[in-house]
């Protein structure tokens, strides 16, 4: 960069104007949907629904959207759903990657290999949709909550990812710990756990935000409202547009504030991952920089 | 890993295997203790699936057995019935469609954008850039879905900007020429800032040196890219175009399912919401396994392939 401050052509200036300016552009629009969506929840429907076009501030103010979506039941009970699948669920994906990764990072046991070409098959082939759901079907989980923290329970690519860090502890800190009589259990838990907790908590964000994020089970699986996440409720509201017990009067007031429940719903949702990002997502970026070297 | 397994080759070698297996898993008790549950996962959650598939060769219902007494074995049926249906043709060329065209716009973008980002002289601008782009990839499926059904719209905010310059005042969702341009663009405004991250790791591996000598030999900055910065970030290129090409028709049905609906089903339908909704919304069991055990062997070979190809052509090999 120092040499940069010796000659810059005329051309390479222009470029680096544009290019800054082009990378302003990119930012809004990739910002610009979630402002609408702010500015649209705080708008009295009437109004937004007169508007046309983009939207640089509220039209009108009003917090009736948020009142009815925090009034709702359902948003609570998948609120709590979901917390409870974020924490039980990654507590459980990370209790058996990191014993799996533990597993098979041990070097000279005669079936580790076995095991792991077994477990790496299963990134190339599956059996699919369906009988993956008969067997959750048959195991008795469906409605049940377990049904959304089982299957899942290790993602192969995290698995590895975990494999890689604990390969790469040396040797010699576990020799001497066995040494002194400490079993494997005592290895994992009072050196590799500690030594590749970085790792770990990598892992615990990927996990936990998949776990927030995720819709599509609980879609097959829970049938029972009360057990259902977050997000099915979401989409329940936005994209099959049942607003059910939120509109329950059809008349036009109803009808124009069930638009702006829409985005005020949107933006329940998703604060918790927003206000959370920018403190966390250097760890999420050093998650892909540690999975890209060894896929 | 192969030279401990020759130690214990060489230390056993007089033993038959049994008794070699006997005396590791004695020596290893705990180790393979701890690995227990976790073999009993896979073996539950992947392999029953996996065995799971017979009822592709059945006509099963939830009264009947999978296997012994009772299966109702129909062989190749399913599959035939579904190569000869009119759906065959339409989900294949559906996935491969939506596959292809995410692969073309969707594969350069994230490279573009590191070099882009890579350019930029003020690295607290860079900072700032990189924070914003990654946002939108912790967005959740139902809430990118729920603001494109808002946005598109005959009154959403897309429709109207889009009518400015023309465009008809439509539900663009409702309009099956524009659901693959809609799956696309949506899925690059997501993914592409969280892609370049890879590229952008490549790119501060370049050795500095290099540029400076090019410098000093009166290469612009343009030669440099060309010369210097590309090639040293072709091998990510490869390796990411190689994971993605074996993943040419696998298409998830998550995006699908949200975004369609029956007036689009003729170039949204993929392979895998096909599958879903005869499976678990038409309760055909047997015909979609059929199905989705055709895309499974199919993946798996395209992944093979695409192995075996980029195995010749350079080291970047997978396996």
């Amino acid at each position: 960069m120092a040499n940069n401050k010796i000659k810059i052509g005329l051309p390479e200036r222009i470029f680096d104007v544009f290019n800054v300016i082009f990378m302003f552009l990119l930012c809004i629009i990739m910002l610009y949907p979630f402002l609408y969506v702010i500015f649209a929840s705080f708008s009295e429907p009437a109004k937004l629904m007169a508007h046309s076009g983009m939207l640089l501030s509220p039209q009108g103010l009003s917090l009736d959207a948020y009142e009815s979506v925090l009034q709702n039941p359902r948003v609570w009970t998948g609120y709590k759903n979901t917390i409870i699948y974020v924490l039980f669920g990654t507590a459980f994906n990370i209790v058996m990657t990191v014993l799996c990764a533990y597993g098979l990072s041990r070097k000279g046991l005669m079936f580790t290999r076995v095991i792991t070409i077994m477990i790496v098959f299963t990134m190339y082939f599956s059996g699919g949709m369906i009988p993956t759901y008969l067997v959750v079907r048959g195991l008795g989980l469906y409605n049940s909550r377990l049904a959304l923290i089982i299957p899942g329970a290790i993602n192969t690519f995290n698995m590895i990812i975990m494999r890689t860090a604990m390969a790469a502890v040396p040797d010699s800190l576990e020799e001497s710990a066995r040494l002194e009589g400490a079993s494997h259990l005592q290895v994992l838990f009072k050196i590799m756990i500690p030594v590749t907790m970085p790792t770990i908590a990598v892992l615990i964000l990927y996990y936990g935000v998949g776990h927030w994020n995720a819709w599509f089970n609980a879609s097959i699986y829970l049938s029972d409202p009360a057990k259902q996440p977050l997000q099915l409720f979401l989409r329940q509201i936005l994209i099959t547009a049942n607003m059910g017990d939120m509109a329950g009067s059809s008349s036009e007031d109803q009808a124009l504030l069930a638009e702006t429940i829409k985005y005020a719903t949107i933006v329940v949702a998703t604060v918790p991952i927003l206000v959370l990002y920018p403190f966390l997502q250097k760890y999420f970026v050093k998650g892909v920089m540690v999975g890209s070297l060894k896929g | 890993m192969s030279g401990s397994k020759k130690a214990t080759a060489s230390a056993g070698r007089n033993m038959s295997f049994t008794a070699r297996a006997v005396r590791d898993i004695k020596k290893n008790y705990e180790i393979y203790l701890i690995l227990l549950p976790v073999v009993i996962f896979y073996l539950i959650f992947h392999y029953a699936p996996m065995g799971g598939t017979v009822i592709a060769f059945q006509d099963w219902r939830a009264s009947r057995p999978m296997f012994g007494e009772g299966a109702r074995w129909v062989g190749f049926k399913h599959f035939i019935s579904f190569f000869n249906s009119y759906y065959f043709t339409r989900v294949l060329r559906n996935t491969v469609t939506i596959s292809i065209s995410t692969l073309i716009w969707g594969f350069p973008a994230p490279v573009l954008l590191a070099l882009l980002i890579n350019e930029l002289k003020n690295k607290y601008y860079a900072r700032v850039v990189q924070i914003i782009v990654y946002l939108p990839h912790f967005i959740s499926m139902v809430v990118l879905c729920g603001m494109i059904t808002l946005f598109v719209r005959d009154n959403g905010v897309v429709t109207q900007v889009l009518s400015l310059f023309g465009f008809p005042k439509q539900n663009m969702l409702q309009n099956p020429d524009l659901f693959v341009p809609i799956y696309v663009i949506s899925n690059i405004w997501q993914g592409v800032g969280w892609g370049s991250i890879i590229y952008l790791a490549a790119l501060t591996g370049v050795d500095q040196q290099l540029y400076e000598a090019a410098e000093i030999d009166g290469a612009g900055k343009w030669k440099q890219t060309l010369h210097i910065t590309i090639p040293c970030i072709i091998p990510t290129i490869i390796i990411q175009f190689i994971m993605r090409t074996g993943q040419i028709l696998s298409v998830g049905q998550e995006k699908i399912i949200l975004l369609y609906n029956e007036t689009t089903y003729e170039t949204a339908d993929v392979i895998s919401s096909f599958v879903y909704r005869k499976g678990l919304i038409e309760n055909d069991q047997s015909y979609a396994t059929a199905v989705g055990l055709f895309n499974s062997v199919i993946n798996f070979v395209i992944v093979a392939i695409v192995n075996k190809i980029s195995g010749t052509l350079s080291e970047t090999s997978l396996w």
